[in-house]
């Protein structure tokens, strides 16, 4: 038997959907998200509940697992299947900091600079990055729409620190002397 | 054991004595390690009768507050007729703090028989994994583990053959400190923003979805199964100095030391050997100035506390500081205090919820004030202003994340006054070389 809900949430993807292009959508083209394996899989995960508005986080991962991001027509398409109403569900995914609220490149790289990390030199890491990448500046795109490099708080990786993370993937005590490698790998 | 490291001869790795055995993962390697004999011996018996043995241990929770384990699930009345529910608190974020992540990627069934032990023991048919959305291979491992656990017939509406019903899901975070805080994540849970509740009613009343709920830290629950399987007498032997203070706890070390990583010790372990010998000292050509011992929410002890302190709970106190979640934060002489602290200002001031005023203001403001002062445009009028502003933030909001704040700065200005005051008459950090101002 398995749990009602398959495995978790989530996690069965660690492979990100292509971001960016892929993931825009305007008025007119919007293809619902919640169909097929999708729809099946946030039934699954209804039935853990004892009332339909616990699935939201749940069923807002589905959505940006397979976009890579959570647009507002997203939201209420969510709003729709959940009954709740879409302004509700955009005060909660603004709440979080892991929902992408606009396409992100394709590789979006978050790295902790919490005091812990900045004692061992997570600000040279990020400066490094930054070069690496392209980006330029935190939180912006790098022109070919590969990289997307973030600041975030504590990745709960202290001792192996700088720890970053690319899209689901950790990557343990990066050195600025190991960020090129760590890119090439990518690309 | 101090993974990566080898154990050290001094460590007492109970929970830690698989990390780095990728063997442990599988329900097999585990069940060949011992594992679930406790949950099968502890469905045949009164739950009653395991609050006791919990009570008996001395366990203390090992999220942050240190309540008694035991205690709390007696809160919980099995058999009202209300449904019942346990939350694990894999959520993970206080600065230094890293202990769980390891249990869950190396031992996640240990944690499975734990919340599965501690449902049935307060009454619940379903538990919530609540782990925090950046943990992908803790997510991976504890989902895992979870598949085979349902698939053998161990968890499900027939739990090991008895007939009783044990649910166990994760509920993925998405990204925020607070829903750490028990009643923010039972929000979080429900499908609300995570913004912790007013007290009480508390949550073994009113807690998940209304319900009467217990909530427990991963680490604490881990230790369940250990604690049923091996008496309570062989736990609270593990005691080397206060006896309130029973059992192993794991500690995370980081920041400027020779070997960061995961100790696991008995309460009560000297600090300093700790410091010293199981995790290196300092790097090479450094001193140690100043260590927090308990995540980011705890006062900065000096390393003369510190050398001084009896790692439980109230030997914490007694040296300035707190055991808090077991996170140890350590920075060299080569580290600038106001530096650091205005960063965990800046933590606090990112992770509020923003509902209290004096948390929202408060910790906005006093990163101000900090940055300002490392940019060496502080006044001695400054320093006044930020005990005053962490006054007001202390013991006045909804949860304790205000007073987290407060406790770096009061501590860092009392006992590294001089650093702050060498920034404001020379206008510039002592330790760099740029003049700002
Ligand atoms: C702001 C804040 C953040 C917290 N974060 C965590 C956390 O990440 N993990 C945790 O176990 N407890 C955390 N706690 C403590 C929990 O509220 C709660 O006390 C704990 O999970 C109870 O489990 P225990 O009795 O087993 O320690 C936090 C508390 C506060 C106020
Ligand atoms: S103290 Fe801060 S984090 Fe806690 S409830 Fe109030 S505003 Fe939110
Ligand atoms: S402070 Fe960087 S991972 Fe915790």
């Amino acid at each position: 038997m398995t749990p009602p809900g398959g495995e978790t949430g989530s996690v069965h993807s660690p492979a990100h959907a292509p971001h960016g292009a892929a993931g825009h959508s305007n008025e007119e083209s919007y293809q619902p998200v919640l169909l097929g394996g999708v729809r099946d899989e946030l039934n699954r995960i209804l039935e853990r509940y004892p009332t339909k508005m616990a699935a939201l986080l749940p069923a807002l991962w589905l959505v940006q697992d397979a976009r890579g991001w959570v647009s507002e027509h997203s939201m209420a398409e969510v709003a729709q299947a959940l009954e709740l109403t879409p302004a509700y569900v955009k005060g909660v995914v603004t709440f979080y900091t892991m929902y992408h609220q606009h396409p992100v490149g394709r590789y979006f790289v978050q790295v902790c600079t919490t005091s812990p990390c900045m004692a061992c030199g997570a600000e040279d890491t990020v400066a490094a990055l930054l070069r690496h990448t392209g980006c330029g500046e935190l939180g912006s795109t790098s022109p070919d729409g590969k990289f997307t490099v973030i600041e975030v708080e504590c990745l709960g990786a202290c001792g192996f620190a700088t720890p970053i993370m690319i899209n689901e993937e950790f990557v343990e005590s990066v050195t600025p002397d190991k960020v090129s490698t760590i890119l090439a790998q990518l690309r | 054991m101090g993974f990566p490291h080898a154990i050290h001869a001094r460590e007492e790795a109970v929970l830690s004595r698989h990390f780095g055995d990728s063997n442990a993962l599988s329900l097999d390697g585990w069940k060949q390690r011992g594992g679930y004999k406790a949950l099968e011996m502890a469905l045949g018996m009164e739950p009653a009768a395991i609050v006791n043995v919990l009570k008996e241990s001395g366990l203390r929770g090992r999220g942050g507050a240190g309540f008694p384990t035991g205690l709390k699930w007696s809160f919980m009345k099995p058999g009202d007729g209300k449904p019942h529910y346990l939350c694990c608190n894999a959520d993970e974020s206080e600065p230094g703090t890293f202990k769980d992540r390891e249990i869950m990627r190396w031992t996640p069934h240990a944690l499975i028989e734990g919340c599965a032990i501690g449902s049935y023991a307060i009454g619940a048919e379903t538990c919530f994994i609540y782990i925090r959305g950046e943990f992908s291979e803790p997510l991976r491992a504890v989902g895992n583990a979870l598949g085979e656990a349902y698939d053998a017939g161990v968890l499900g509406a027939n739990a090991m053959g008895t007939g009783k019903t044990v649910n166990i899901y994760i509920h993925k975070g998405a990204g925020a400190y607070i829903c750490g805080e028990e009643t923010a994540l039972m929000n979080s849970i429900e499908g609300r923003r995570g913004n912790p509740r007013i007290k009480p009613p508390f949550p073994a009343v009113a807690g998940l979805f209304g319900q009467p709920t217990t909530i427990n830290n991963v680490e604490t629950l881990a230790a369940v199964p250990q604690i049923l399987v091996n008496g309570a007498e062989w736990y609270k032997k593990f005691c080397l100095s206060n006896p309130k203070s029973t059992g192993t706890k794991l500690f995370s070390v980081c920041g400027n030391i020779a070997k960061p990583g995961n100790y696991e010790v008995v309460l009560g372990f000297p600090f300093k050997d700790f410091l010293y010998e199981m995790c290196g000292g300092p790097l090479p050509g450094r001193k140690f100035k100043a260590i927090v011992p308990g995540g980011a929410s705890v006062p900065i002890q000096t390393p003369e506390e510190a050398e001084a302190t009896l790692m439980d709970y109230e030997g914490f106190v007694a040296q300035g500081s707190m055991l808090g979640s077991g996170g140890v934060i350590v920075f060299d002489d080569s580290q600038c205090m106001v530096k650091l602290i205005g960063r965990f200002a800046r933590f606090f001031a990112h992770e509020s919820c923003a509902q209290c005023t004096q948390c929202r203001e408060g910790t906005a403001w006093v990163t101000k004030i900090l940055e300002r002062i490392e940019a060496g445009g502080g006044t001695m009028q400054d320093l006044d202003t930020l005990l005053e502003l962490s006054e007001n933030m202390t013991g006045k909001t909804i949860c304790v994340l205000s007073d987290s704040c407060a406790a770096p700065i009061v501590s860092g200005i009392k006992k590294f006054r001089h650093e702050f005051e060498a920034h404001i008459t020379g206008k510039r950090c002592p330790l760099r070389s740029r003049s700002v101002a």
